[in-house]
């Protein structure tokens, strides 16, 4: 399937004094040596908008996330956060990006505050100010009576919640998310799935919701339907579905994938 | 997929100044000393490992290792006082490698990552990380004097205490560097084993920590070239005359020279365009 190149001022739209995209992925390719985990792989992310990166286990969407995080370089294309490119100006691009990893990134034997105080550090925000904010943060994601308990003693949904704060933290204009909901009971992924599109919608922050759980997609999301390294349709979740001739995402995975999506509950 | 601008401008940040550089520095050392206090057992375990080779070995060996008039020291020594400087080393030694442990560790639980994505420079991450870890491991080489001051082993001054305090940071960063260096080769934490068999007990026996080099040279001319050459040796030497207000500039020379080498290999290794992460699927 031939898919339209993303908009110019996606790419970069600093010098026409519009926002660019929040996130702007052009032409990306990515190799483990000799095996191909993406390939020609372009979208991007509208400002203040909810982004679902769709795909099975193995798709690629955590080696996109290590690309534009820049943990691994970009072998071949472009990746730009609000005009600014992650390999040639990483630092103004990490900036703007806050980052919810698939597998657990907190110091379990710290505290949430503590970790939070060392994130803030990482971005180079005085103790004071971070102890303001993290106290903000905290109370955004229900977590405020549990800044001073060891990170090791919350539950899994309560962890998720912590990392979302600190995702939170240095106020980042787009939000990545890698499979958040994994391994989380049915009313923690709502909860979270329900503050995290809050967000886009009081704070205006953008997000790239990775998930392979198609149950987290709604009608109105923008979609990027990655399979096999590939990405076989993006658009608004209704027009995919209207393009596959069939009613709805879930049965446009199947049709476009030939395999059945996955659902969380 | 509908346009992506909007009429908001996006606000240009300043870039980062002295003070948020400082910041993230503080953090990283902060982040560590709360880690080493988290895991006193740690700190306990670092003091009684050079303490049982100074109390048990050399104090069993004294009378079988005879050591001579060698500088820094101008007259007979005894064993004990011959070993401390390469027990010290030892201290630093195995927190280097306690320090690249660590790497792996939060490479595999992910914690790795909260770092890396941080918007400072890779490098200066990478260098506040080893600063760090040097800071806790002087804390224990100076725990291990204060014990070894009562079993009589001291500097000719206590102006000893504060010239070898330069040498403690930079033989501290050579190891950690090297640490650093090797957690970046580390595959899996059930490979560090490895590091112990090929790294630590290769460096710490053949080199001047136990023995000087004019006896290894009796014994075999080979080893005490490969003695030699190892930076671990310089490292030795560098504490042994810094501990005696002395300054062995050869040593100086080689322990600068492979913290720099060791360092820059580290950096390399953790830099996503050309480390070896990227291409293995890490970090």
């Amino acid at each position: 399937m031939t898919l339209p190149a993303p908009e110019p001022a996606a790419a970069s739209g600093e010098e026409t004094g519009l926002v660019p995209a929040a996130l702007a992925v052009t032409g990306v390719s990515h190799s483990y040596g000799r095996r191909k985990v993406l390939n020609d792989v372009s979208f991007d992310v509208r400002p203040a908008s909810f982004c679902v990166l769709l795909g099975l286990n193995g798709a690629g969407k955590s080696t996109l996330f290590s690309l534009i995080t820049r943990l691994y370089a970009v072998q071949e294309g472009q990746i730009h956060i609000f005009g600014f490119d992650v390999n040639r100006t990483p630092s103004e691009a990490l900036r703007r990006l806050g980052v919810v990893f698939q597998a657990r990134t907190l110091d379990l034997d710290l505290t949430a505050g503590q970790n939070l105080s060392y994130h803030a550090a990482l971005h180079g925000i005085s103790r004071q100010e971070a102890r303001l904010r993290a106290a903000s943060v905290l109370e955004q994601v229900g977590m405020a009576g549990r800044t001073s308990d060891k990170v090791r003693t919350l539950s899994g949904g309560q962890m998720r919640r912590v990392e979302i704060a600190r995702a939170l933290l240095h106020r980042p204009r787009l939000l990545l998310l890698d499979e958040p909901t994994v391994g989380l009971d049915v009313k923690a992924r709502a909860d979270i799935l329900k503050h995290v599109r809050s967000l886009v919608a009081e704070a205006e922050i953008s997000v790239l919701w990775a998930t392979h759980l198609i149950d987290e997609v709604a009608r109105g999301d923008d979609v990027v339907l990655l399979h096999e390294g590939r990405i076989l349709d993006r658009g608004n979740a209704a027009e995919i579905a209207d393009r596959a001739g069939v009613p709805d995402i879930s049965a446009a995975f199947k049709r476009l994938t030939g395999v059945a999506g996955e659902g969380g509950t | 997929m509908r346009p992506a601008v909007t009429a908001r401008p996006i606000p240009r940040r300043a870039g980062f100044g002295l003070i948020q550089y400082a910041r993230c520095f503080g953090g990283i050392v902060w982040r560590e000393a709360l880690r080493f206090w988290n895991q006193r057992e740690r700190f306990v375990s670092a003091l009684v490992r050079p303490l049982v080779w100074l109390f048990i070995f050399a104090a069993g060996f004294r009378t079988v290792l005879g050591v001579s008039i060698i500088p820094p020291y101008d007259t007979y020594v005894l064993y004990e006082v011959y070993i401390t400087p390469g027990l010290i080393a030892m201290i630093e030694l195995f927190s280097g490698m306690q320090s690249s442990l660590s790497m792996v560790y939060d490479r595999e639980m992910g914690n790795m990552r909260s770092l890396l994505v941080s918007p400072f420079p890779r490098w200066f991450l990478l260098t506040s990380k080893l600063l760090a870890g040097t800071a806790v491991s002087l804390a224990q080489v100076y725990a291990f004097l204060a014990i070894a001051y009562f079993w009589e082993i001291e500097p000719p001054s206590l102006w000893g205490y504060l010239t070898v305090l330069p040498a403690l940071i930079l033989a501290g960063l050579m190891l950690g560097a090297l640490g650093m260096l090797l957690s970046s080769l580390i595959k899996q934490l059930e490979n560090f084993a490895g590091i112990m068999n090929f790294v630590i007990f290769p460096m710490f026996f053949a080199s001047s920590a136990l023995y000087p080099l004019w006896r290894v040279k009796e014994g075999s001319p080979w080893l005490a070239f490969i003695c030699e050459l190892n930076p671990f040796t310089h490292a030795v030497e560098l504490i042994r005359f810094a501990f005696y207000e002395e300054i062995n500039f050869l040593a100086l020379a080689v322990v600068l020279g492979a913290a720099i080498v060791f360092l820059a290999g580290a950096i390399a290794a953790y830099d996503p365009s050309r480390g070896l992460l990227t291409r293995r699927e890490g970090p």
